[in-house]
Parts: C-alpha cells; structure tokens; sequence
C-alpha cells in the first residue's frame, strides 16, 4: 500500500517468503532427495541440497516392476485423463448452456440434482456404484474411469461454466436468433467460442483429478499392464515390491510434473476458476 | 404434389419442434439426464436393496430384512469408532483449515507484484495433495526416522525417534495434511476480499476504527457468507477423506485412524475372509444420510450467523 514504511514492506516479505518456504517444503525435500544417491536419503534426511547430485534414482525407478516400466503407467494416465476430461468438458458445456440461458419445466429440478452431486462424491457411490459396474461387466475394464465422464455427473463443472455463461450479454444469444440461428447454433456459434476460458479452467481441474484418481483404479484395474500411476506408484511402493526409497521419491516426483506444470502455466486462469465458483455459492 | 407438400409439412413441424425452446433444454440437459440416472439413481437403488440383504459377491444375494442395519446400530464396536474419527478429523480438522484460509488470504490481500507468486506457491499443496505422491511422502516425512524428526530433534533432542503413528498423533499427521491444503479456500477468501468495496474502509478510517476494529466489523462480517461456503465444502470433503488415510495409515494403530470410507472399503473388499457387500451397502447408505444431516444443519444455522447484506 501506498504510504507504506519500507521497513515494514521487507518485513512482511520475509515472512511471507518465509511461510512459502515451509509450505513447499516436504514438496523440495521430495524433489531434491530423489537426486541423492538412494543410501543417502535416510541419513541425510534433515538436509535439503544433495551433496552428491545423481539420476541414478530415475533410471532405476523408470525401469517399473512385475515386467512394465513407468511408461506404461504413465500413458495409461495420460490416456484415461484425456478422454475422461474430454468427455467432461463437452457434456458439462452442454448441460451447462441449458440450464443458464433455456427456459424450460423441468430446469429448476434439474439444476438442484446437478448441485448435489456435489454432495454425492465417489467415496459414497464407491460400493453402490462398484456393484452396478459389476452388473455391466465393467470391471477390469476403463469404462468406469471414462464413460461416465460423458454424462456431466461432476456438478463443479457444470456450475462453473454455467456461472460463465451468467456473464455472457444475452443480446449476443437474441442477435443470433434474429439472424436465424437456433438453439444449438447459438450454443455451437456464439457461447461456444465465448468460454473457452471457462473450458479451460474445467480441463485443468478435470486433468489433474483424473490423474490423481487412486480409488477408481484400485477398484477397477486387475491388470498389470492398465495401471495407471497412481495406482502403480502405490504398489511400487509397497514393500514387497523390493524398490528402494531412491526410485520411489524419483518416481514420486515424476508422477506430480504433469500436475504442478499445468498449474504453473495456468495458474491465473485456475485461480480466477477457483474464485467464480467460490463467490456465488 | 399434395403428397410433397405433406411431407414438407411434416419436417418443418419435427423441425420446429425440435427447435422450441424446452425441446432443445432437455436435449441440452440430455446428458445430464441419462448420466444422474444410470451413475446415480441406479446404483444408488440397487445398492439400498442390497443393503437389506447378505451378499458375499460370490453367491447370489439373500433378503436379511434390517439386518445389517441393526447389527451396524447396536453390535458393530469399529462402526462406532470410525465414525467418532471421521467426525473428530472433520471438527477438528475442518475449521483449522478455513482459519488457517483465512489468515493466509488476509496476509496476501496486500498490494504487491509479489503476491501473485506467493498464491501460486501456498496453493501449491493443494493442487498436488491428493496424490499417492504426496501420500507416499507423507509417510516418510513422519517417520520416526524421517525428516519432520530429524530437523525436530535438532531444537528439541526428545523428539529424536518420536512415534508420530502410535495411537494419539496418528490422526494429527492425517490433520496436518489436510490442513496443509488449505490452498482452495484461501483462493476463495482472497476474491471475497477483494469484493469488499474500499469506501466502507475509508468511512471506517474517518470513524476512527484501528484496524482491528475494522476486520472485527467490517471485514469479518462481509466475509461470512464466503466463511459459510468454505465450512460446508471442507466439512463434506473431510467427512469422504479416502485416498490419504488408506494409504498414509490404513486405520491403524488400532482404528485410531479407521475413517468410515476406509472402513467401508474393507467391508467390502477385505484382506481376508468373505467380502460383505450388504453390510458395506447399508454403511453407504447411513453415510448418504449423516453427510445430508450434517449439510442441512450447517444450512440451517446459516441465518444465525451468515451475514447477507
């Protein structure tokens, strides 16, 4: 603020420079052990920087187990994230447009179920959800990590975009209605083009929370060669694994870059996403 | 010519009426429909109709009536225990990160070119935190040979080789973490705060308000209905917490840490011994029930303190 005494302005950077530091801190620590030599991470646990820097921890840990490197997971995930988020943009756009700008009886209802599935996440539709998958002899298979995405079951998205379009002129909608276009022109021609900011906000949290999804995977994958990472990595994990710390923190580390550089090359867009839901709810 | 001009006729009447307005809502809302029905609706039912009977997966269901029901309310000690932890992580948990959102947003709601950075960098955790990376780490930052020790026990030598899993600390380590991701709410708070328009601060200042005073009446009671939005989203996640407590300490030591999705997992897909698909139905079901309570009591209280100017 202006007017503000100097002193004070470094002060209050130092300490919040401060805070970030111990934020970040267990993220650094994992980062930077997995570039120490694997017996070195334990005994030098409390100190930060490698003296010794190596890759060795990457090349060991990329290697996977039970016969499947890393790259198999990895794709698996970028395969089920990339359709599911597809999926979840176009059918949350759609629904979304209806709701905001259509008039119609059931609109009302509809809109108070879209909002609580917010409250009706995965972890209570796990068993009931599970058993029905089961009916349609989805287990084992990625329709229960995609399909579903194409159905706007996730109410966030929905929301969000629909508040989007709140703030689109309806005179850009009665313009094209005028010029003849219909309703799915409209969507298509005018509001399509006019969100994609919204869409891109949806994409990135879409992406990320498929990519982080280990309940799905640990109810629906038996087969080694489909998992995803965050499967993979838990298992890689486990003791009977035989991997040792090195590679695990490597692997780790590995299987949060996607997430952290979409979040840094989009931080604004995400950040003003996070906000718009935030104020009118 | 009769017959063409009847078929014109036709199409344009399918035409138009696939281009009145409710017509084209619920083709819009088409997938919407289908998806709440066949991922919702349906399982949701057929799981209450499992939830009254035994169902082991393998062999066909049997009708056991309440049941399971009964056995979860007057015979089932661990039922009582998860729910006591998840309700202790969820009251505990939950209004520590809010405040926790809170103090940070009102730290960063300063003018500087710094601050968008520093946003990036305390929302960090929270866009990672839900990964079996961040579970894996976890573990190893509390271990009693692991670094929250080592750099402990540099300013306190007792805490060298503390037990943060034993009985009381398991569940502060599952806390903290979720604390840790504050991120999502802050993010919230801050573009409330910057809502608040500037003139009632400067009216503030002439009235001679310090700055205490301000955030106490005027800040504080703008920032309520944000507060509110904060407590019942926060209070729903901690209640369905899964991912970090299965995998950073599975229920242990001795249910300490059992969260009732954990419990409810292990219900119906045990380690050993037969799965219980009916009894992890009802489970499913009274947590349907207890999230809907707790929700409509946070709402309810909403006139007492939300202030909706």
């Amino acid at each position: 603020m202006a007017g503000r005494k100097p002193w004070k302005e470094v002060v209050y950077h130092v300490l919040v420079t401060l805070g970030g530091f111990i934020m970040v801190y267990p993220l650094l620590w994992m980062v930077l052990s997995s570039f120490k030599p694997t017996d070195m991470v334990l005994p030098t646990s409390s100190q930060l920087i490698p003296t010794q820097w190596t890759v060795a921890n990457y090349v060991q840990g990329w290697k996977g187990f039970m016969g499947y490197t890393f790259a198999t997971f990895f794709l698996n995930s970028f395969f089920i994230s990339l359709v599911a988020t597809f999926g979840t943009l176009i059918s949350s756009s759609l629904v979304a447009y209806a709701l905001q700008r259509l008039e119609f009886k059931l609109k009302g209802l509809l809109f108070v179920l879209v909002l609580s599935t917010m409250m009706l996440p995965a972890q209570i539709l796990m068993i009931p959800q599970f058993m029905w998958y089961r009916h349609l002899n989805w287990v084992g298979t990625y329709y229960p990590m995609i399909l579903p995405y194409f159905f706007a079951i996730q109410g966030f998205f929905v929301y969000l975009i629909m508040n989007f379009i709140g703030g689109i002129p309806k005179d850009l909608d009665e313009a094209a209605k005028i010029d003849g276009c219909s309703y799915y022109g409209i969507f298509a021609r005018v509001i399509l083009p006019l969100i994609v900011p919204a869409m891109v906000t949806s994409a990135i949290f879409s992406f990320i929370w498929r990519w982080d999804d280990y309940l799905s995977a640990l109810l629906y994958v038996n087969k080694a060669s489909m998992r995803p990472i965050s499967l993979a990595l838990q298992l890689f994990n486990d003791p009977s694994s035989g991997s040792d710390i090195g590679s695990i923190l490597a692997m780790s580390t590995l299987s949060i870059v996607p997430a952290t550089v979409i979040f840094l090359i989009f931080q604004k867009s995400l950040v003003e996403g996070i906000a718009s839901t935030g104020i009118k709810g | 010519m009769a017959k063409t001009v009847v078929l014109r006729k036709k199409k344009r009447t399918f035409k138009s009426w696939l281009n009145e307005e409710s017509t084209a809502g619920y083709i819009f809302s088409l997938p919407f429909i289908i998806g709440f029905l066949m991922f919702m609706v349906v399982p949701m039912g057929l799981s209450l109709y499992y939830s009254f009977c035994k169902y082991d997966i393998q062999n066909a269901p049997t009708w056991v009536g309440l049941d399971n029901y009964i056995k979860i309310f007057t015979n089932d000690k661990t039922f009582s225990k998860a729910l006591g932890v998840t309700c202790y992580f969820a009251l505990v948990g939950t209004p520590l990160k809010v405040i926790f959102a809170l103090i940070v947003a009102l730290i960063l709601n300063h003018e500087s070119r710094a601050v968008g950075f520093y946003r990036a960098v305390y929302y960090l955790p929270s866009i990672i935190g839900g990964s079996v990376a961040v579970a894996i780490l976890w573990r190893r930052l509390f271990e009693s040979n692991g670094t929250l020790n080592a750099i402990l026990s540099k300013v306190f030598p007792g805490m060298a080789g503390f037990n943060w899993f034993g009985e009381g600390p398991a569940i502060w380590v599952l806390i903290i973490l979720t604390v840790w991701q504050f991120g999502s709410s802050m993010l919230i708070f801050l573009s409330a705060l910057k809502q608040i328009p500037r003139e009632l601060y400067e009216a503030a200042d002439v009235d001679g308000a310090v700055p205490f005073q301000q955030f106490w009446k005027v800040t504080l009671p703008l920032l309520t209905p944000t507060i509110f939005f904060n407590l019942v989203q926060q209070t729903i996640n901690s209640f369905l917490a899964f991912t970090q407590s299965k995998l950073i300490t599975n229920g242990a030591p001795r249910n300490s840490t059992l969260f009732y999705t954990v419990y409810q997992y292990n219900k119906a897909f045990p380690n050993q011994g037969k799965s219980q698909m009916g009894y992890a139905s009802a489970l499913a079901w009274i947590m349907l029930v207890i999230v809907t309570v707790v929700t409509a009591l946070l709402f309810k209280s909403r006139s007492k303190w939300v202030y909706d100017g």
